[in-house]
């Protein structure tokens, strides 16, 4: 790299070392070498985190998810245990909690979203993580599986909070799941297992909403949608809506609110919850050149996932590489994700989609061939997505390429 | 594409009845759309509405139940009141913006 002119190297500076921090920072080491490279983050785990929705059922063990972080980071990235307190873009600085101060030349926002329970009325009463409780974090997970050993019969509710949440499939993907799991248990026909939602059906687009929505009821899952909760009652066990419904509950199994980091709101950098507005295209900040927000800390209209994570971080490093040469970004994020879908039986679904097509049906990578097919359960969608969890580990966070495009494809998809 | 008559005036609509062009409301006609769902408009509704107007220019979207409820400070539970039922889908209804985008 001999086209810059700096004398001193360029900083980057990742706040949160996650999916997307990780990745960012590896392949920055590698493609722009000159670049000094730092990562801030509160915690030295890192977690699988869609390994949490198999731990309540057994199919994972907690200990396969949970890894440290430092040994993720390629030589050369400082990585520096904090919590970010502030950013103070005009002077291009970042407090940590303990006071101290890090510059920057260009700041990455990668600090993910988080579940929030004490943004809804009673929801973190004395049941939190024993009759009420969630699979969104580690420990929810574990208590979660608690939850379902004790559960002998009665009323398992699926709730969501508000949208957008991360992995948006995944508490469908805990109802089949948990169909399956009591089914297996010889007890299904003295559970009840209802799926409460603020949306209008089982989905957000129209095509994986239908198909997701046969699913439901193939499964005698109860869909409930347009549910709006204001608070949760723990000593009556009902949930309780803004249009004054009452769901009653034996279990209750929530997503609570998503939000992105409270430093986000505090620095005048975030919507109202907390999510970094950027261009949707290239992940830069609406209000400052120097500052972008990838994977789930931004506002981008499409999943929160990592699949869209990593596939963001490849068209943002060939538009960093122009930005390092002072040439304009000229590549586009068009939306890509590209989700499993545990379908419970062994089989999954995939969805592929983008800012301008829904999910359809059709055949994956390949048209026809496949092997994994759209929309439609199979038995190697499943395979697929358990084999991930060592991608993401071996492949995806280590920044080695995984031969798929950034852009999603047409082809093999039905357009109906 | 499908259109609709109201007060005298025809106006292109999407398969749910919102209208498709933002530019063409105007308060007398979010009056008249307000009707149409049995909806009389006081002032707090205006409050909610001409919010969704304003932000809807800025942001170029339709802003969600909860960036009403926060950015223009109006309980959640008063939208219900206001706008019984559905209220992010009956506020844009009447204010002639797209439904805000089912967050995916
Ligand atoms: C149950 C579940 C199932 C899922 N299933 C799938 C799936 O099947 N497929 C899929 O593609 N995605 C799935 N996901 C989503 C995926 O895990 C996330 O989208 C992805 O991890 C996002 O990466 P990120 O880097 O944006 O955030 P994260 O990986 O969450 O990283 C954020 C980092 O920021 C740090 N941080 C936060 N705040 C601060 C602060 N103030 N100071 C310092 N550090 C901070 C955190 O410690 C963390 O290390 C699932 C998620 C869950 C919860």
């Amino acid at each position: 790299m001999n086209t810059s002119t700096a004398t001193t190297s360029t900083s980057l500076l990742i706040l949160g070392g996650g999916t997307a921090g990780t990745m960012i920072a590896n392949k920055v080491r590698k493609q722009l070498p000159d670049w000094s490279v730092t990562v801030v983050d509160k915690t030295d785990i890192h977690d699988y985190q869609p390994g949490y929705l198999f731990i309540p059922f057994g199919m994972n063990e907690p200990k396969q998810v949970r890894k440290t972080k430092r040994p993720f980071f390629a030589d050369g990235v400082n990585l520096v245990m904090g919590e970010v307190d502030i950013v103070d873009p005009e002077s291009q600085k970042v407090t940590l909690e303990d006071g101290r101060i890090l510059a920057y030349d260009y700041l990455v926002i990668a600090t993910g979203t988080t579940p929030r329970p004490d943004q809804t009325e009673g929801m973190l009463g004395p049941e939190w993580h024993k009759t009420v409780t969630e699979f969104y974090t580690y420990d929810g997970a574990v208590s979660t599986r608690a939850a379902l050993d004790k559960f002998t019969g009665g009323r398992l509710v699926v709730h969501v909070t508000e949208m957008p949440i991360k992995c948006p499939v995944a508490p469908l993907e805990f109802s089949f799941l948990a169909d399956d799991y009591f089914t297996k248990r010889g007890i299904r026909d003295q559970v009840e297992i209802v799926y409460v939602t603020p949306l209008d059906g089982a989905f957000t687009k129209p095509v994986a909403s239908r198909e997701l929505g046969h699913k439901l009821e193939e499964k005698k899952i109860v869909l409930e949608p347009d549910f709006m909760i204001e608070s949760v009652d723990q000593e009556a066990k009902v949930l309780r809506s803004y249009d004054e419904r009452e769901i009653a509950y034996d279990l209750l199994v929530t997503v609570p609110l998503n939000m992105g980091a409270d430093f986000v709101a505090k620095s005048g950098l975030g919507d109202e919850l907390n999510y970094v507005p950027v261009d949707k295209h290239t992940f830069q900040s609406t209000q400052y050149d120097t500052i972008f927000a990838l994977g789930d800390a931004s506002n981008i209209p499409t999943s929160k996932a990592g699949s869209v994570a990593h596939f963001s971080v490849d068209v943002f490093m060939e538009n960093l590489q122009q930005l390092a040469a002072g040439q304009e970004m000229t590549h586009s994020f068009d939306g890509h994700a590209n989700c499993f879908v545990e379908s419970g039986g062994g089989k999954a679904l995939l969805l592929d989609f983008n800012y301008d097509t829904e999910p359809l049906t059709g055949t994956f990578p390949l048209p026809k061939v496949g092997p994994m097919s759209l929309l439609k359960e199979s038995r190697a969608n499943h395979l697929g997505k358990l084999a991930f969890r060592h991608i993401y580990w071996n492949a995806l966070l280590p920044g080695r390429p995984l031969g798929l495009k950034a852009d999603m494809t047409m082809a093999g998809k039905n357009t109906e | 594409m499908a259109t609709t008559t109201i007060a005298g005036q025809t106006y292109d609509v999407n398969e749910e009845g919102f209208l498709t062009d933002p530019q063409v409301w105007t308060e007398e006609l979010g009056t008249e759309l307000a009707k149409l769902i049995g909806i009389e408009m006081t002032d707090a509704h205006w409050k909610a509405i001409r919010f969704l107007r304003e932000d809807h220019g800025v942001m170029g979207e339709t802003p969600t139940l909860r960036r009403v409820s926060t950015q223009a400070g109006i309980p959640v539970k008063e939208l219900f009141a206001l706008f019984p039922k559905k209220p992010a889908k009956k506020m844009a209804y009447v204010a002639g913006l797209p439904k805000p985008k089912g967050c995916v």
